[in-house]
């Protein structure tokens, strides 16, 4: 049995995800940005068709090493709301709808504990729709790692781990968050 | 039975025309897999992925999986990812290290030089009846390994690889060699692999000289995503004081390149890493010193006819068209550095890299946005009537001045135009002095 804490952290944690989605669902991207740590690092690996036995090695691309799809800092995903905003960035221009579905939040890992969180591991699951001009249909489904860092009564995201359940991309673009 | 084509009429240089047909139709599209992916020599991969005997990569060649391998003595091949007895794919793992490739069918396996080994119940059921050396992995028949680079062909005709480059090779060149001039030594760093709903000849065009399409990257140049990007634009922009020039060779490459003024000098790039800017600045002068006069020429973006394009500094890389379908196209891209160079130097590399191109790209999204939407508003039974235009600078370019090929010295359309007079010549089925050549009629207009 865990304690009474453990649980309000977990309501805690899952409210604030979905307060994060829907900031990128409503375009509130430089709301958005506030929630991410200067300190981030963003991070989707590309996945890899392997042999039995090879999945942990050699899987997904590695977090500062070569070429991933994302492996960046929060001066970039700065670069990327900035670029929207410009009104002239024809990938999303005009804007994509998106609807970003967070489930399966589990807590990994609360330091030092519960009832003092400060420093928060949490696994979920997302399911990503984007529509885009007319026809454009692309859904994006995967695993998130995130390690949240409490900032006053708040929390900032200072890593995410992307892992996107595709090998080759079947979308043309990544043009949105995740 | 098959229809002659029209292509002579699709492609009208005389005019600057060119139909639409050809981007959306899958009857031409059935003819680019049958007469053009069969005899070109189409880009495979890079020796950086298979260093070590038995290792592997599996590409593609047109449509098709083909498995690049360095067999047990080291010699590279390029094989059919198709079993001899039933078609599956012998291998479905993108990479990796083996002796044998083995069919999960029946089980029939190959060694890494594609030989035919195993084939289970043999002596019972094929003895006397199947001769396995004449059913090994289907082989290219022409393969090049050039400067780590690795190039086939399906035509047993094709001229060597170096007469197909011809004067597109002074430019490859400045792609494939070190940063500071020597012959080769780059390495890949990884592979992006997408699949965008456009026809492959527009990515293609984009890179044989397209600059006339940089206002579409308007965003990241008011946002500055370069290695200076402080001050910078989407790149830094060492090409400045340079002549910049469009250039097409009889075979049907392009490219837009920049010839530096003779007292050429280093512009700080990546300053906001010292030890970075002070990689480029050595190179630059170690380079200038290797190559005299022949470093004047630097690199923007190209493509090696029919569909392997490059970038050649900021970023590096070559990209790779793979037909789908004729509105989809799968991309490939090979990020390259060179290979000995400081690990702070590939890191800012491959960040820059990242944010800059495929498909998280910054300043590529928008190039697929326009070939997805060029794609679909060509399919319609109006639009295929009325061609597109290729009418830009007709007839501005001097033959092999200053350098080789038609040079033109102000952004034009001259490269595509004679991509296309190629690519006609390879629906026509044009034997291969004519693939190479130089067109027997000049038009009035050129």
């Amino acid at each position: 049995m865990r304690p009474l804490a453990w649980y309000q952290l977990r309501e805690e944690i899952e409210e604030f995800l979905y307060f994060e989605a829907d900031l990128l669902d409503q375009r509130r991207f430089k709301e958005w940005l506030d929630l991410l740590a200067e300190d981030l690092v963003y991070f989707m690996p590309m996945r890899r068709n392997v042999k039995f036995g090879q999945h942990a090695e050699r899987e997904n691309t590695k977090q500062g090493e070569g070429i991933s799809w994302f492996d960046e800092d929060k001066w970039t995903l700065g670069k990327r709301v900035e670029q929207v905003l410009t009104g002239v960035h024809y990938a999303e221009e005009p804007l994509s709808r998106v609807t970003h579905m967070v489930s399966n939040v589990r807590l990994l890992d609360v330091r030092p504990s519960a009832e003092d969180a400060q420093e928060v591991t949490v696994g979920c699951r997302f399911l990503v729709y984007q529509n885009r001009v007319e026809y454009e249909n692309h859904t994006f489904i995967g695993r998130r790692t995130d390690e949240l860092r409490r900032v006053g009564s708040s929390w900032q995201i200072v890593r995410r781990e992307i892992i996107l359940e595709q090998n080759v991309l079947l979308a043309k673009n990544l043009s949105i968050f995740f | 039975m098959t229809t002659p084509l029209p292509i002579d009429q699709m492609i009208d240089l005389r005019r600057g025309t060119i139909s639409r047909e050809i981007f959306v139709s899958p009857e031409f599209y059935r003819e680019e897999l049958d007469r053009l992916f069969t005899r070109a020599w189409l880009f495979v991969g890079h020796e950086s992925l298979i260093p070590k005997p038995g290792d592997f990569y599996v590409s593609r060649m047109g449509e098709e999986s083909v498995i690049l391998c360095r067999d047990a003595q080291g010699a590279v091949h390029v094989f059919l990812n198709s079993c001899r007895h039933r078609g599956m794919k012998v291998c479905r793992y993108e990479q990796g290290n083996t002796s044998l490739f083995v069919c999960p069918y029946h089980s029939w396996s190959y060694t890494t030089d594609g030989k035919l080994q195993g084939v289970p119940l043999y002596r019972a059921l094929y003895d006397g009846t199947l001769n396995r050396e004449e059913w090994s992995l289907i082989e290219v028949p022409k393969l090049a390994l050039y400067k780590g680079t690795v190039w086939a062909s399906w035509d047993p005709a094709a001229p060597d690889f170096l007469d197909y480059l011809g004067g597109a090779i002074d430019h490859l060149d400045q792609v494939l060699d070190c940063r500071d001039g020597r012959p080769g030594g780059s390495e890949v760093i990884g592979v992006h692999k997408w699949v965008f709903p456009s026809n492959w000849k527009f990515a293609a065009e984009n890179f044989l000289g397209d600059t006339y399409h940089n206002p579409s990257h308007r965003s990241v140049d008011m946002i500055g995503i370069g290695p200076n990007a402080q001050r910078g634009l989407r790149r830094d922009n060492e090409y400045n004081k340079g002549q910049h020039a469009w250039v097409g060779h009889p075979a049907g490459h392009g490219m837009h390149s920049v010839l530096m003024p003779p007292t050429m000098e280093y512009e700080p790039s990546y300053a906001q890493y010292p030890a970075v800017d002070e990689y480029f600045r050595h190179c630059f002068y170690e380079r200038k010193r290797r190559l005299g006069e022949k470093a004047r020429l630097l690199p923007f973006t190209g493509n090696i006819f029919p569909n392997a394009s490059y970038h050649g500094r900021q970023p590096r890389g070559i990209c790779v068209w793979h037909p789908h379908s004729p509105t989809e196209t799968e991309g490939w891209r090979f990020f390259l550095v060179d290979a000995d160079a400081p690990a702070e130097v590939k890191d800012v590399l491959r960040r820059f890299y990242m944010r800059y191109s495929g498909p998280a790209g910054m300043t590529e999204q928008d190039d697929m946005e326009n070939w997805l939407y060029a794609t679909a508003a060509s399919k319609g039974t109006i639009a295929r009537r009325h061609p597109f235009n290729y009418q830009m600078s007709m007839g501005a370019y001097r033959t092999d001045d200053p350098i080789r090929g038609d040079v033109s010295l102000q952004i034009t359309e001259q490269t595509p135009r004679n991509y296309y007079r190629v690519y006609a010549s390879y629906l026509n089925g044009a034997p291969w002095s004519e693939l190479l050549g130089r067109p027997q009629v000049r038009t009035a207009a050129e």
